[in-house]
């Protein structure tokens, strides 16, 4: 006896979205699960014609880029939404950003040209700005030279694939302390930015300041808050581009040799 | 160029929040998204313009707590007032209570993370007995004190509600007050009173207060009445302590459900939590008569929602919140008198739109197939459950559970034709009079249904799934006077089952069995029975480090148990004098002063015709058997059908398109 079949077939996907959003304040604590179900109903009640899916469990056609880890903040996060009739990108930031929590915020929609280059393959790094409550600067600054003068910084990590020992250093590409944000109350914060490349396993902020652990003994008092500010296609000495004018340069310009432009680099 | 929005708005915390210093304490937490609240339909008020100020607790997890419906009502109910403010609390972990400890920060709200004692009056909603122990972790936390008698104008007014609010003596040492039965009508007057002695400047403070509560004879205050106890250990009277206390408290029905459609906004959680779905209460009460059911006893009579508020509910629900899956709940949701048109009018309404629609399946009945199949019209499946609850013939005439094995197995056998490979059978071990012979016909049952449903189906490629639950006798029901079956010989039938089942291999390998041990049953019936003694006993195992106790990995028998012994040695009585021992029916309940409307010398009869094997039709569809719960409590049952049908949806159409 053959299985039952699901009577109805879904829609083609005829438009694909391709969408940059916020990670901010107390929602940075979203796990990429907690976004990805807060995200689809965000799609059904903004009435977006998402399509889905064949089959008896139809999934919406929903693709995310490198997610952020649980915790970390994100201004550049990246998702492709497939949908099965044509819509305008700023109707959809505007009813998306409004079905989401303040916290999880649209900050750009972009259609994506049939045949462009795909989202992850648009994206190899990130930059990274960590704040470290109760570290002075200059505890900072040593921390980060021993690091930088560093061949190999090993640190260990509880992954998917069990404990695992890996180097830090060779990702960072680029590690400078920056300018103070406001203290307060005459606690010190020094604050740095990393640009990390994306390596497996991904080399995250906590990875970074467990390194400077292992080089400097640097143990933050409270736990440092990262927030991720781009991610895109790393251009030497640290500038990274937007995947959304990548792909946009790629789709005016056509595939061979877009000449991509800078956004990201400079936001700090 | 890509389409972007505007640089994000700073937004201030609000007053008294305490999450500054919660923050930096959550990335050293499990699943700290459960803390931060930022829900859809969560509201957050200035905190200076409200006069009366509730926190509300689902006093588990906040996965389970957040999709409490009875919590989502009552704070949506309060919102909607312009004077008033509702916040949500829920139990947090083990991990972030140590740390909270440590760095002394207050248990929260999630809405504006503001202290829990700064509120009025703090409502637990106990849907379990075995969130006792969370509640004393909530005051802690909050710096209330643990006893009702030592708190002060400061602390908020503790009361307590949802079905173990039935039988609140086990925590009378605890809360101030209970609420029994439905709250939409009860928290609004309890507000009212509030309001009222604030505005008057506090006269007579937190007494007089509760004097006025009590006087309404709809909230009960525990320490306005004394308890006495016979040598032997009996409760020798329940009486009040002071004029003007009546001597019975009654529990409150919200009658005509169309009047009260809520949620309209449900809130939509970002963490995981155990319902992902819209649910709508269909009808509210249900005089099937499952002795063992003390939902059923204690929410009658039967209240229907009509189809036409159901289908509106379901739309607003569906467009606020973005589910995708809609629950149609209530204790036997086949049973409303229009469940035909409901279900086909929803599935032709979201037909093709990937929303799924589920009906929570109990009865054995054909009829239910039918209502499933319409339901998954859109392609979606849900599992099929049925409850039968007893294995012999014998003892669902012990329980009033009127199913025959023939409606059982052409009901399962239906369920496999019609596309179903897998259905979920649901029994209870532990019933009155249960014998090893009365489990062991569940074997057979279950053997029954796979050979019916090979032989139907001509495939080898459907399964049941056996689930067993513990008994727990509960107050308000036939069953209140009833032993319980010791864990040891729950387990060893459990074992014996197990061993049936797998006795015809061939069969047995198309059956799962799934089975909670005795244990946990038995310190549920030591709450669910108890009186105001087993405070002690509760405050002493939570002392011990007692937290989570619904939850398997946080359970522990023996140190109820050690907490059992110890404090109930004074009184010369002990776990087993609460449990395995029955009642006699001159004996006082420790609940016999609060009023179900279930008039108790038909709750003995209809115990004596369970023991002689005698069953109890139900008064929707037979006269009135007199169960005293209309005339004591003036209601009547509410049921349609009312003719009307929902009408199609206009389509979405694809804004912005």
């Amino acid at each position: 006896m053959a299985k039952p079949q699901p009577e109805h077939t879904q829609l083609p996907v005829v438009q694909r979205l391709r969408i940059r959003y916020a990670k901010r304040g107390p929602l940075r604590f979203t796990s990429h699960r907690d976004f990805a179900r807060a995200f689809e109903r965000a799609v059904r009640r903004a009435g977006l014609p998402v399509a889905f899916s064949q089959g008896f469990s139809p999934h919406p056609k929903i693709s995310y880029a490198s997610a952020a880890p649980t915790g970390a903040a994100s201004e550049a996060e990246y998702l492709e939404i497939g949908l099965h009739a044509e819509v305008d990108p700023q109707w959809a930031l505007r009813a998306l950003d409004a079905a989401l929590s303040p916290g999880l915020d649209i900050l750009a929609v972009q259609v994506a040209v049939p045949g462009a280059v795909s989202l992850p393959d648009l994206i190899d790094a990130s930059r990274w700005r960590i704040e470290l409550p109760g570290v002075s600067p200059e505890q900072l600054e040593q921390a980060i030279a021993a690091f930088l003068a560093a061949d190999e910084v090993l640190v260990e990590r509880l992954t998917k694939q069990g404990r695992r020992r890996f180097d830090t250093r060779a990702a960072v590409t680029l590690l400078e302390s920056g300018a103070l944000p406001d203290t307060a109350g005459g606690v010190p914060c020094a604050m740095m930015d990393v640009v990390v490349r994306q390596v497996t396993p991904a080399v995250r902020p906590d990875d970074v300041i467990a390194g400077l652990r292992v080089v400097a003994d640097l143990e933050p008092p409270s736990p440092p808050r990262a927030t991720r500010l781009a991610q895109g296609t790393l251009r030497p000495p640290g500038e990274i581009v937007d995947p959304l004018v990548a792909d946009e340069q790629a789709s005016v310009k056509g595939l061979n040799g877009p000449a991509r432009q800078a956004v990201a680099g400079s936001l700090s | 160029m890509p389409v972007m929005s505007g640089p994000p708005t700073p937004s201030a915390r609000p007053k008294m929040s305490v999450f500054d210093r919660l923050e930096h304490l959550l990335p050293q937490v499990s699943k700290p998204i459960q803390y931060v609240g930022g829900e859809l339909g969560a509201v957050v008020k200035d905190w200076d313009s409200a006069n009366v100020r509730w926190v509300l607790m689902y006093p588990d997890a906040y996965e389970v707590g957040l999709p409490n419906q009875g919590v989502q009502i009552l704070y949506e109910i309060l919102n909607e007032q312009p004077d008033v403010l509702a916040e949500r609390t829920y139990a947090v972990w083990p991990d972030l209570e140590k740390l909270m400890r440590e760095h002394q920060v207050p248990q929260f709200t999630v809405d504006a993370h503001r202290p829990v004692r700064a509120f009025d009056l703090f409502g637990l909603s106990f849907a379990t007995e075995l969130g006792y122990t969370n509640m004393l972790t909530a005051l802690d936390l909050a710096g209330i004190p643990l006893l009702a008698r030592d708190r002060t104008e400061d602390d908020p007014v503790v009361i307590a509600g949802g079905h173990a609010a039935f039988n609140p003596e086990p925590i009378a040492d605890f809360i101030d007050a209970a609420v029994l039965g439905d709250g939409e009508e009860a928290v609004l007057e309890i507000t009212a009173i509030v309001r009222e002695w604030k505005a008057q400047g506090r006269p007579g403070g937190r007494d007089e207060l509760l004097f006025r509560l009590i006087r309404t004879e709809a909230v009960y205050v525990p320490r306005f009445y004394d308890v006495t106890y016979h040598p032997d250990g009996r409760i020798a009277a329940i009486k009040p302590n002071r004029p003007g206390v009546p001597s019975r408290v009654s529990k409150r029905t919200t009658m005509d459900l169309d009047q009260w459609p809520y949620p309209r906004k449900p809130l939509v959680p970002l963490a995981e939590t155990v319902h992902e779905r819209f649910a709508v209460e269909i009808f509210r009460g249900c005089t099937r008569g499952c002795r063992f059911c003390q939902a059923g006893m204690i929410t009658r009579p039967v209240r229907e929602r009509s189809i036409t508020t159901v289908g509106q509910m379901v739309k607003q629900g569906l467009e606020f919140s973005g589910f995708s899956e809609v629950g149609l709940l209530s204790l036997s949701s086949a049973d409303h008198s229009e469940i035909g048109d409901i279900c086909s009018g929803l599935a032709a309404q979201y037909e093709g739109t990937n929303v799924s629609l589920s009906l929570p399946s109990t009865r054995v009945d054909a009829f239910n197939i039918t209502l499933a199949e319409e339901l998954s019209r859109n392609g979606r499946r849900t599992g099929l459950t049925f409850a039968p609850e007893g294995g012999s013939e014998r003892i669902r005439k012990v329980i009033n559970k009127m199913v025959t094995e023939e409606d059982l197995i052409r009901t399962v056998v239906t369920a496999y034709t019609h596309g179903w490979r897998q259905v979920k059978l649901y029994f209870m071990c532990g019933l009155p009079t249960e014998t090893d012979e009365d489990v062991l016909q569940i074997a057979r049952l279950a053997h029954e249904v796979i050979k019916a449903g090979r032989a139907a189906t001509g495939s080898r490629d459907i399964r049941c799934t056996v689930s067993i639950g513990g008994f727990v006798p509960k107050p308000h029901t036939p069953f209140q006077w009833a032993a319980m079956t010791p864990p040891e010989v729950i387990d060893h039938r459990l074992k014996l089952l197990k061993q049936a089942i797998n006795a015809d291999r061939s069969l047995g390998r198309a059956i799962g069995y799934r089975y909670h041990d005795g244990q946990p049953s038995l310190i549920e019936g030591l709450l669910a029975r108890g009186d105001r003694r087993v405070g002690a006993v509760i405050r002493r195992v939570w002392e011990a480090g007692a937290r989570f106790d619904g939850w398997n990995e946080h359970f522990s028998f023996q140190r109820w148990v050690d907490a059992a012994a110890e404090a109930l040695a004074p009184y010369g009585v002990d776990l087993d004098w609460y449990t395995t021992r029955e009642r006699t029916e001159d004996e006082v309940l420790p609940w016999d002063h609060l009023d179900s409307g279930l008039d108790k010398s038909w709750l003995w009869q209809d115990w004596q015709d369970a023991l002689a094997e005698q069953e109890q039709d139900d008064c929707r569809w037979t006269p009135c058997f007199d169960c005293g719960v209309c005339p004591a409590m003036d209601t009547h049952i509410q049921v349609g059908p009312t003719g009307r049908k929902l009408l199609p949806l206009t389509p979405v159409s694809s804004r912005g398109a």
